[in-house]
């Protein structure tokens, strides 16, 4: 009796019967014989509870750390129960892409509310259904920036180094010509900006905060790109802009950004979620999946997959992406997240993690982990490492303490809402022991 | 019904975080925001009704029959969902040291260990986060191998009319030009055609086999050795593995790459579009070139390589990991023969419909199928004016979820139906009796189904305005 498969042994064989074959082997006659697998060498199944029992010991070799003072483009932040129990619903774990609107309004319509959202949270026009991840949106709307004659992009060293190896990799397959702008004290460089634009130049992408906290001049930058007819594309930190000036204020044309803080997990890397907002002028290079708002026939608001003319389905070679499955749930785990949350909600998420931050950074300064960098920081930030990082590292793990990352010059320490005044007491005191 | 927004009154809100406790700092003024931020102001109570009264119009496997071809609309098996909600696999940073991660490197390890042995390839990289990912991935592997050598003519990638669209799209965001090459009359590759195509510009060909007719191509050994006489490399689309995982082998067939859909074969959810997964995998030869973050079992345990001549990275990190759990799960629950009956079975099912269907129905390519079969109502619609959506559109109104429609696209009028292995005989039968009643239906009664469905949540919506005055988010008054 397999496993999942309903039917029994009788109606198999009358099934058989019906369509003149006299085994499950016969519908295969047409494979030739040298291509056939006679033996699969992988192990018996299992019952259900042996395979639960297995993976609970997988998972037993991994370490849970009871604080965790480690960002680096993924955090751990409070993820409030509603969130899981909303996306956990079967209908919308279960459903395939919502290509036949009348039996999936359900969908449509949380992607049109994760759209709107997206706007309001980034100030910009329209936003697609999410793409894969942060770093594959930092890609894609770098590509969005390219014309006919302009094949150049400048991106920024300050940016997370994961989405840098990503946009290294999708430039390459497309023949654009990538220019990497070395920064100054951890700050991207008008001056590398002067010298590495010419008139091929499509966009630059920043981010702010930066992969090492900072908040970047991106209005200058702006302006800078547009003058010479460029475009700019700015990765940003969702719950950084309860806060912070948006792309739209600051005249950014594509917005991207990882959403995994907007109600997902850690989960070893994801699935997360990749946000693009741009202005109302790019929407037709936008990639992915697009829902709008129309009417049935009998005039009831409905949604409706849209703008379908820009993708692989249709255009197939010609589309703005290959794109076709996107991350349809973690966009409503963002939706349920930042309904739940409210405007207070996230407000206060930032904010509390602003002030934690700020105050582990002065902790930290007292007992020789100096900041680095100057500058405004929002929740995370680079220090010196008065000892051996990895030793740290190692001692801290014992007290199931992640510490901040080991980066080239220093380490990077982050604390959201989650790291208060107690956790952070009981880091400083920790470190004081270790070493 | 309400858009959250609609919903949302002015000071409601959940107290979920307490106030922070480490002093009052706040950024200079200067950066802070100015515009209000919107978001809805609803208590708990009502979100959760809002989203219960979403989920009511949503359709989902388990509400009933999803027979939408090449998307392997299986169940998905609730003991994936707990494994993958472990805090195990779900509290752990990417960036943590290795040691602390060894369980998450052991799901990665043993998920392409019997992935490969599936698929008869010697590497699989769980990167791509889903089909078309994985399609683009693999063919930068193709890509990469012909730099190598220097080869730099190899522009072409070989692509038949039957493919899924994400093949040249693919190809083209992975540098390629498309080479289409017409279906023969069985609804196989045209081996002159291909013959024809292939040369010294030929970097490889994108193949599904069972195709998206849902028919297995006989001659798959003659068209891969074409392809490599010729000095390309060969592809393999995983969309349609269900129908012969356990009995045939993409590497055995002579592909040298592939990927898979985790989110299809290997019964993971598809979550209304997403997460899926698309690991891609290769034969020994092209691992060099494989993404970066390699798993490697070591004596000190397992560790992270980078592949020698790496393509670099095409997402962060190691891809959607916790889906990768829910395969993982799914594998070792069905084990070597639960692996050979669930494609059986599908073939089965698939078969069996389809022959119930024939006693009104014209199918496209009359012949044993594979997972899926392909029929076209171009008569009917001749006869009628009743059109394959119009079929599709009637079966709403009876809770079924339709089959693909319009595709593949040699075939006009078609309807793409994949029951997969876990319906039972009743439910197939059921929905047969329910088609053939539609048949009916539209030789007496075509208006009927020209407006239908008559019973959803909303009637066929109007896409063209959709299309031509976009609306795309919500406008707030103030």
């Amino acid at each position: 009796m397999g496993r999942y498969i309903p039917e029994t042994k009788a109606q198999q064989e009358e099934m058989l019967k019906q369509i003149g074959a006299r085994s499950l082997d016969d519908l295969y006659d047409m494979v030739p014989e040298k291509a056939r697998l006679n033996d699969l060498h992988i192990p018996e199944g299992k019952s259900e509870m042996e395979v639960y029992e297995e993976l609970c010991d997988i998972a037993d070799k991994n370490t849970v750390f009871k604080s965790v003072f480690r960002g680096a483009g993924v955090y751990k932040r409070y993820i409030p129960a509603i969130v899981k129990t909303i996306t956990s619903k079967e209908e919308f774990l279960t459903a395939y892409t919502p290509y036949q609107a009348e039996i999936s309004q359900g969908v449509l319509q949380s992607i049109f509310e994760y759209q709107s959202q997206m706007c309001e949270l980034t100030g910009l026009d329209v936003s697609n259904a999410s793409v894969y991840d942060g770093a594959v949106a930092a890609a894609e709307g770098i590509f969005m920036t390219l014309e006919r004659k302009k094949n150049e992009v400048l991106v920024s060293d300050t940016i997370d180094p994961e989405t840098m190896q990503v946009i290294k990799t999708y430039c390459e397959s497309r023949d654009v010509k990538l220019v990497v702008l070395k920064n100054r004290d951890h700050k991207t460089d008008l001056e590398e900006i002067e010298k590495a634009i010419t008139e091929n130049t499509a966009g630059l992408y920043v981010e702010s905060p930066n992969f090492y906290g900072l908040i970047e001049d991106v209005e200058a930058l702006a302006k800078r790109m547009h003058e010479s007819g460029g475009r700019i594309v700015m990765g940003f930190d969702p719950i950084a802009l309860a806060l912070y000036k948006t792309p739209g204020e600051m005249d950014v044309d594509i917005a991207v950004g990882e959403g995994q803080q907007l109600g997902m997990p850690m989960g070893f890397g994801g699935p997360y979620l990749g946000i693009m907002t741009c202005k109302k002028e790019l929407m037709r290079k936008l990639p992915g999946r697009i829902v709008g708002q129309t009417e049935d026939h009998d005039g009831r608001r409905a949604y409706v997959l849209t703008l379908q003319a820009r993708e692989q389905h249709i255009r197939r070679e010609k589309a703005s992406s290959n794109i076709c499955s996107n991350e349809a749930l973690c966009a409503m785990t963002a939706s349920v997240y930042l309904a739940a949350m409210g405007p207070r909600g996230l407000y206060d998420a930032a904010l509390n993690s602003y002030r934690n931050a700020h105050y582990l950074a002065e902790e930290l300064g007292k007992i020789g982990f100096t900041r680095k960098d100057e500058g405004e920081f929002f929740d995370e930030f680079l220090s010196v490492s008065p000892v051996d990082p990895d030793l740290l590292e190692e001692k801290l793990a014992q007290r199931k303490i992640l510490s901040g990352l080991k980066v080239e010059d220093g380490i990077l320490w982050c604390a959201t809402e989650l790291n208060n005044k107690a956790k952070i007491d009981e880091l400083i005191k920790a470190i004081g022991e270790v070493l | 019904m309400k858009l959250l927004f609609e919903e949302s009154k002015k000071g409601r809100g959940n107290a979920f975080l307490p106030a922070a406790d480490t002093g009052s700092y706040v950024p200079d003024e200067k950066y802070l925001r100015k515009s209000a931020l919107h978001l809805p102001e609803m208590a708990e109570v009502d979100i959760d009704r809002h989203y219960t009264q979403l989920a009511k119009q949503t359709h989902g496997v388990n509400d009933g029959f999803y027979p939408l071809g090449s998307c392997t609309m299986k169940y998905n098996p609730r003991i994936d969902e707990e494994t993958a909600s472990l805090p195990g696999f779900t509290q752990i940073h990417p960036l943590q040291p290795l040691s602390s991660v060894q369980g998450c490197m052991e799901v990665l390890y043993r998920s392409e260990k019997l992935l490969c042995e599936i698929t008869g390839m010697d590497a699989m990289m769980f990167a791509p986060a889903a089909g078309a990912h994985g399609e683009y991935t693999g063919l930068l592997l193709i890509r990469k191998y012909h730099q190598e050598r220097k080869d730099f003519e190899r522009v072409n990638i070989i692509v038949p009319d039957s493919a899924h669209g994400t093949n040249p799209a693919s190809a083209v965001m992975a540098g390629f030009k498309v080479v289409n090459i017409p279906s023969n009359d069985k609804g196989g590759v045209d081996l002159d055609a291909l013959r024809n195509a292939v040369g010294k510009d030929t970097a490889g060909l994108m193949l599904t086999n069972p195709n998206t007719l849902g028919l297995f191509d006989p001659n798959i050994l003659e068209i891969t050795k074409i392809v490599h006489e010729a000095g390309g490399l060969c592809y393999y689309d995983g969309a349609n593995l269900n129908a012969i995982m356990g009995r045939v082998r993409p590497g055995d067939m002579g592909f040298d790459c592939v990927h898979l859909n985790l989110h299809k074969t290997f019964a993971t959810p598809h979550g209304g579009g997403g997460p899926g997964s698309g690991p891609v995998g290769c034969k020994a030869f092209l691992q060099r070139y494989l993404p970066c973050h390699k798993v490697e079992k070591k004596e000190e345990g397992y560790v992270f390589t980078d592949p020698e001549m790496s393509m670099g990275q095409v997402r962060s990190y190691y891809g959607n990991f916790l889906v990768v759990v829910k395969a993982l799960t799914y594998i070792l629950t069905l084990g070597k023969e639960g692996i050979r009956e669930a494609s059986g079975k599908a073939v089965l099912n698939a078969n069996y419909m389809m022959h119930r269907l024939k006693e009104k129905y014209e199918v496209a390519y009359d012949q044993t199928c594979m997972h899926e079969f392909v029929l076209s109502l171009e008569g009917l619609k001749k006869q009628t004016g009743v059109s394959a959506m119009d079929i599709a559109k009637g079966s709403l109104d009876f809770g079924i979820h339709p089959p693909t429609m319009y595709f593949p696209l040699i075939v006009h009028e078609a309807l793409m139906f994949e029951p997969t292995e876990t319906e039972s005989k009743e439910v197939i039968d059921e929905a047969v009796k329910i088609y053939l009643d539609l048949y009916d239906k539209a030789l007496s009664d075509p208006e009927y189904l020209h407006s239908a469905p008559h019973h959803c949540p909303i009637g066929r919506p109007d896409e063209t305005k959709a299309a031509r005055e976009p609306v795309l988010k919500y406008e707030f008054n103030d």
